[in-house]
């Protein structure tokens, strides 16, 4: 199923499609390791709303929030253990 | 001149720790030219004798620079930087157990066509979690030398430095400008990446499991918030607990100090001057050494084994609700400690305005300086009632003006944040680094240059200033036959007199005019100048604080305690955190600005309170 990064629950996986938004932003984001065909996991939100979360991606865990996480484009992969949509 | 070599690499690979091994504590921490980004120097004897200069870069993930650090970074490399000679060397440092994301960088320098040698870090952790790299593939690949190393151990220092002195040396030739890379660039850079990993390594470090475990506990959203609340509490406990005795200590010393000095000189302006201006003055910052200190203890710790992060990454919701970056957290934390280490801890806030911004609110917290003036005022005009349970009157107040300092320093922070320093929420990508071990040379060194900044920068400024402030507390001198306590003759007590029509609205008179001299280099001095200027003396400092209060209970009415309490919560009366900006901020402007605004305020509330005082019939 696609979707974007920043819809996605705690425990989920997904692979990267597309790497987008502002150009300053996609910058920084493909050189922290966002990029097209890496696979990411989230797995951890913060309290208060679930926002920022911190997700695995090329080796590193990496925390940013939701606004940022929705211009990453993801093939989600498996959804929580327990859950089906 | 001498090899000059530069360590470049991500945040968190381990650079500073090799730094530390590299040159043992031969380290010279200064700032750039005209940018307030720290310059860390260091020196390494070589094998053949040779002493050569190491420079450690801020850690940058690309040298397409979006902080003044990570520029730093790579105007050092590209020789751009004023009275910085462009490095012989590049020691390129990445973390063994996230190449992925590490070499990236690696590659970018490369890119740079300057003899370079690679610092495969962490080397240990990379092989006790399975990894199995190639590195003669790797270096071929790639490129350049690589050598494995354990910083934190030592190991694989010696035959990194061999290596990389064994490079020729190309000429310094201008380099063709460098451009931003495009998107597509970093795609194909990291491309590029994986496609020498596939070649290198056989077999990749597994996850962290036991540190993947301590996250599912520690940024939980429930038990991480309880964790960080204790870890708070901890490091709070800590600060005014163990403080103390470090702190008494050095009280006494000074005192004694000032006594001895006192007794070779004889009665005069010199022994005056040295004693009641320069010891004093100089006792006044050394005292709150022992807190400082213990608390970039701690910070460091934090910072050092991972969590500082994690704390970031918890509160960002929080401190975003203000307009503030998570790890603006921190820093407001210190500042109950005291403002200066707070101010100094704002380093880590990437956002220029957000870093301001931070500077700027950090005063409003209540810091440890502020307490003997409210434990004198709460002391004086609350009685010590219970009202519920163990709860107290005094207390309850005292952490009101903890509350009221901490309401303040939200509410500035959201105004600052929506008019003078608007813009646009910066982006938080932040990495949760894996735990480890703190390794103590990195924490020693960190406490060690920050005692530093501490004593030098502040130190010097308050000197001067207390020097000047002992002049007017202490000249014109006493007529003969004069009843009031000497001070009042004093410039400071004109002063006093002077301002008198200025701070009546407020509720207080010439004499608290007089004690706001010096408590203007800081706070905590109000109380031994109240007790001067009232003439009190007592045995000890317990029993002049009995009778002040006492005094004052005589004498002011609660309007003028509780106008005073609000002014203290909220104006600017520390020379040292003034100090600290200008160095932090590279400007007079903004600690301008913080006197003005802070002053501003706390005159507005201050008035505010006196009126709806007196109307409520406490007057």
């Amino acid at each position: 199923m696609r979707t974007k990064l920043g819809e996605l629950e705690k425990g989920m996986t997904g692979v990267i499609v597309k790497t987008d938004g502002p150009i300053e932003i996609r910058r920084r984001l493909l050189e922290m390791g966002f990029l097209e065909g890496s696979s990411v996991e989230l797995v951890h939100v913060a309290p208060f709303g679930g926002d920022p979360i911190a997700v695995r991606i090329r080796g590193s865990l990496l925390a940013l929030r939701r606004s940022e996480a929705n211009f990453i484009e993801v093939d989600q992969v498996k959804a929580p253990a327990g859950e089906s949509k | 001149m001498s090899t000059q070599l530069a360590l470049a690499g991500n945040p968190n690979c381990g650079k500073t720790a090799l730094f530390n091994a590299l040159t043992g504590g031969r380290q010279k921490v200064g700032n750039y030219p005209g940018v307030t980004v720290e310059k860390k120097e260091g020196t390494r004897v070589a094998p053949n004798g040779e002493v050569i200069r190491i420079l450690d870069l801020p850690g940058t993930y690309s040298l397409d620079a979006k902080t003044p650090d990570e520029e730093i970074a790579r105007d050092v490399l590209l020789g751009r930087v004023e009275s910085v000679e462009r490095p012989d060397i590049i020691l390129a440092v990445a973390d063994a157990t996230a190449l992925e994301r590490n070499l990236g960088l690696v590659l970018e320098l490369k890119a740079l066509d300057r003899p370079m040698v690679l610092a495969l870090n962490m080397m240990d952790l990379a092989r006790a979690r399975g990894a199995e790299i190639d590195l003669d593939i790797l270096s071929r690949e790639l490129g350049v030398p690589v050598i494995p190393t354990v910083a934190v151990k030592g190991e694989g220092v010696d035959s990194l430095i061999e290596r990389a002195l064994k490079l020729a040396r190309v000429p310094d030739v201008d380099t063709p400008e460098w451009v931003t890379p495009t998107p597509d660039d970093v795609r194909n850079r990291f491309h590029q990446v994986d496609a020498i990993l596939k070649k290198a390594v056989r077999i990749a470090a597994r996850p962290l499991v036991w540190s993947e475990k301590i996250d599912r506990v520690v940024v939980h959203p429930v038990w991480g918030s309880l964790i960080l609340l204790v870890v708070l509490a901890v490091v709070f406990q800590a600060i005014f607990t163990w403080a103390t005795i470090p702190s008494d200590l050095i009280k006494d010393g000074v005192e004694g100090f000032g006594t001895k000095v006192g007794g070779w000189l004889s009665e005069g302006p010199l022994r005056s001057l040295l004693v009641d201006g320069v010891i004093k003055g100089v006792g006044s910052v050394l005292v709150f050494m022992p807190q400082i200190l213990i608390l970039f203890f701690f910070i460091l710790m934090l910072e050092d084994s991972g969590y500082m992060a994690r704390a970031a990454f918890l509160m960002d919701r929080v401190m975003g609700k203000v307009g503030l970056h998570g790890r603006a957290f921190i820093p407001l934390l210190s500042s109950v400690a005291c403002a200066i280490p707070g101010i100094m801890a704002t380093r880590t806030i990437e956002n220029k305005r957000d870093r301001l911004t931070t500077i700027l609110v950090a005063p409003l917290m209540t810091c440890s300086a502020r307490l003997p003036v409210y434990a004198l005022l709460i002391a004086a005009f609350f009685p010590n009632t219970p009202v519920f349970g163990p709860l107290r009157a005094q207390g309850l107040v005292m952490f009101g003006l903890y509350l009221a300092g901490i309401v303040a320093t939200l509410v500035m922070a959201w105004v600052f944040k929506h008019t003078l320093l608007k813009g646009a929420k910066p982006p938080l990508l932040m990495e949760l680094p894996s735990y480890k071990m703190p390794a103590w040379r990195n924490v020693l060194y960190g406490i060690r240059d920050r005692a530093w900044v501490v004593i030098a920068r502040a130190g010097t400024v308050i000197l001067t200033i207390t020097i000047l402030l002992w002049f007017l507390a202490s000249y014109p001198k006493a007529p003969i036959g004069a009843t009031e306590p000497p001070i009042n003759y004093s410039y400071a007590g004109r002063m006093g007199h002077t301002i008198e029509p200025l701070i009546k609205p407020l509720g207080f008179d010439w004499r608290i005019g007089i004690a706001f001299v010096p408590a203007f280099a800081a706070r905590e001095v109000m109380v031994s100048a109240l007790a001067t200027v009232y003439a009190v003396e007592g045995k000890d400092e317990n029993s002049t604080t009995e009778a002040l209060s006492e005094i004052l209970r005589k004498n002011w009415t609660m309007a003028t305690a509780l106008s005073l309490m609000v002014y203290f919560i909220l104006s600017m009366q520390c020379l040292s955190t003034l100090a600290v900006t200008r160095r932090e901020t590279n400007s007079w402007r903004w600690p301008a600005f913080m006197l003005f605004y802070m002053t501003t305020l706390a005159y507005t509330a201050s008035f505010v309170t006196y009126h709806a005082a007196i109307w409520a019939g406490l007057g």
